[in-house]
């Protein structure tokens, strides 16, 4: 039943720069890229795509940029989140080598499908792009785990000075890849699209949400495709024909905000 | 032949199954594929004078027969809703606009808009639960509302339906005060007040604490309260509340419904819903040797 379930946080770290992982118990099965209605009672619900993944506990990391995250943050380990979900259809994950591109928080989302990609043994390259290299984390972990990790800040702190889509456009021009999958600011990815269209594309959107059950229409992109529903990963098909894909989200209201 | 086209007034639909306000109705994009899904006729969301975010999360919870919510009405304002409309692909479906205000003056600026961005009637929306200033405060209070119904109607040349709430003493006392300010159609009804506390952490979920609940375990009070506004009445009825399949749809024309409107049952049963609602209502009529829909209506008042 679409209703939170309490659960007990089990961990929280800092990552990075305003950047925090929660842990906490749950059981069930979930796929990368799907995500989680988070609730902090008292303050909001807001959607928050795992970003690791154990048979008994699930996380989510995510930068402080509002109320919500702010509270999120400052919880402890034993305080009780309400989650509904698991919500959304999640990654295909196949092919022999694949692209991933995490554009500021994206790679968070990304990390759980890097993780299956290289259990399938699938040859790994992650682009992590930020602005600064204090923003930069999961690149210890997934190297740890055997991909390829390469690195672009927007000031050249660490890493190749530069926006990780021209970055995979270079590699894209030089190396085969099956596929690439992607999460980050929209026009980013957009930027991406654009240089992918020989090759199996995904991207992971995020929009409002209120019901995220198909229900509101608050999330809606494109002729009425849902984000909580279809989405939030979407193809490549999908993407092209969604006109408002990197022109403009829409704010709690309704009402249309530009990139 | 199609048995189930719908007349309310001048309107046509081509099947009774409405979408209902405040589903998927707030974009263009949704609305199109709303009406490529099979719906007789779309609601939009319901606009207001200026944009209004809503109430904070959560607005939403599953219960264990319906669906609970409190989103607060949220909207863009009429002016950006424009855009919206202009974006919609013609059809033959009838649009109809749902528009909620604190007073007659924002009523009929509201109306006229609508009206401006040819939508096919207005829809006021005099029964929200659960915001406050607007909806039920206005849709309980019979004068109010005679006199605001009646001000919309004299202010554009679309018709102009009425939707009211179950959560007040006489529903028919309210749906005849709507008939005397000129309505042309009642929709009976909106959501049923409700609450859920989460017991573990001993708090309501909802952030605004109390919703409107909406689907299956709402359909007896919907049937009831068209059956008694039927026979109060004359304009035709459009019955709401917890319409999952065609025997629902049955079931509140039975009652006295001309058409239907669908919410909750796009949760349940996909966007494709208003198509399935529709076979299953042809598949009824057929297998009870019935010509047309239409024929049903307020059979069940003997």
């Amino acid at each position: 039943m679409n209703q939170p379930r309490i659960t007990e946080i089990c961990s929280i770290k800092k990552e990075a720069e305003n950047i925090f992982s929660i842990a906490f118990d749950d059981p069930r099965d979930i796929k990368p890229g799907q995500f989680y209605m988070i609730w902090i009672p008292g303050v909001d619900e807001i959607p928050m795509s795992v970003s690791s993944i154990t048979d008994t506990t699930k996380m989510i990391t995510f930068r402080i940029l509002g109320d919500a995250t702010k509270a999120l943050a400052s919880l402890h380990t034993y305080d009780k989140i309400g989650i509904r979900g698991p919500y959304g259809n999640g990654f295909t994950i196949a092919g022999k080598s694949l692209l991933f591109v995490g554009g500021g928080t994206g790679v968070a989302m990304l990390a759980p499908a890097v993780e299956e990609a290289l259990r399938k043994k699938i040859k790994t390259t992650v682009i992590i792009g930020t602005k600064t290299e204090s923003e930069i984390f999961f690149d210890q972990r997934l190297h740890q785990q055997g991909a390829h990790v390469l690195i672009t800040t927007d000031d050249g702190s660490r890493g190749i000075k530069g926006f990780a889509s021209d970055l995979a456009k270079d590699i894209l021009e030089k190396e085969q890849f099956d596929g690439v999958l992607t999460c980050g600011p929209e026009i980013m990815m957009k930027k991406l699209l654009t240089v992918c269209d020989h090759l199996n594309f995904q991207a992971s959107l995020e929009r409002y949400m209120k019901c995220a059950v198909g229900i509101c229409g608050q999330c809606c992109i494109g002729e009425g495709m849902r984000v909580c529903v279809e989405g939030p990963v979407f193809d490549k098909q999908s993407l092209k024909k969604f006109f408002d894909f990197g022109i403009y989200t829409r704010d709690a209201s309704g009402k249309k905000i530009k990139f | 032949m199609n048995k189930l086209i719908t007349k309310i007034g001048n309107l046509q639909f081509e099947n009774p199954t409405i979408l209902a306000s405040g589903i998927m109705g707030e974009d263009a994009g949704s609305m199109n594929r709303i009406i490529a899904s099979g719906a007789g006729g779309i609601v939009t969301k319901s606009i207001g004078i200026i944009p209004r975010t809503g109430y904070p999360n959560p607005t939403f919870v599953e219960l264990e027969h319906g669906l609970l919510n409190a989103m607060g009405l949220p909207n863009p304002g009429i002016d950006a809703f424009s855009e919206e409309l202009q974006q919609l692909t013609k059809t033959k479906t009838p649009i109809i606009g749902s528009i909620y205000g604190a007073n007659s003056e924002e009523f009929i600026n509201l109306a006229q808009k609508m009206e401006s961005y040819k939508v096919d009637a207005i829809e006021l929306n005099v029964s929200c639960p659960h915001a406050k200033r607007f909806g039920l405060e206005v849709g309980s209070d019979p004068v109010l509302l005679q006199e605001i119904t009646n001000a919309v109607k004299q202010s554009v040349h679309i018709p102009v339906f009425v939707k009211l709430s179950p959560n007040v003493t006489s529903i028919a006392d309210i749906a005849s005060a709507a008939e005397k300010g000129g309505a042309d159609a009642i929709v009976a009804i909106n959501t049923v007040k409700a609450m859920k506390i989460n017991i573990e952490l001993q708090r309501p979920i909802l952030a605004n604490k109390i919703g409107g609940y909406s689907g299956k375990a709402i359909k007896p009070i919907g049937v009831r309260c068209v059956y008694e506004i039927a026979e109060r009445v004359q304009i035709p009825i459009i019955g709401a509340g917890g319409i999952t399949d065609g025997k629902d749809v049955i079931e509140y024309i039975m009652a006295g419904a001309t058409a239907v409107q669908i919410g909750s049952a796009v949760y349940y049963r996909d966007i494709d819903v208003f198509k399935k609602i529709c076979n299953e209502c042809t598949t009824w009529l057929h297998e009870h040797n019935v010509k047309k829909l239409s024929e049903l209506v307020g059979v069940a008042h003997t």
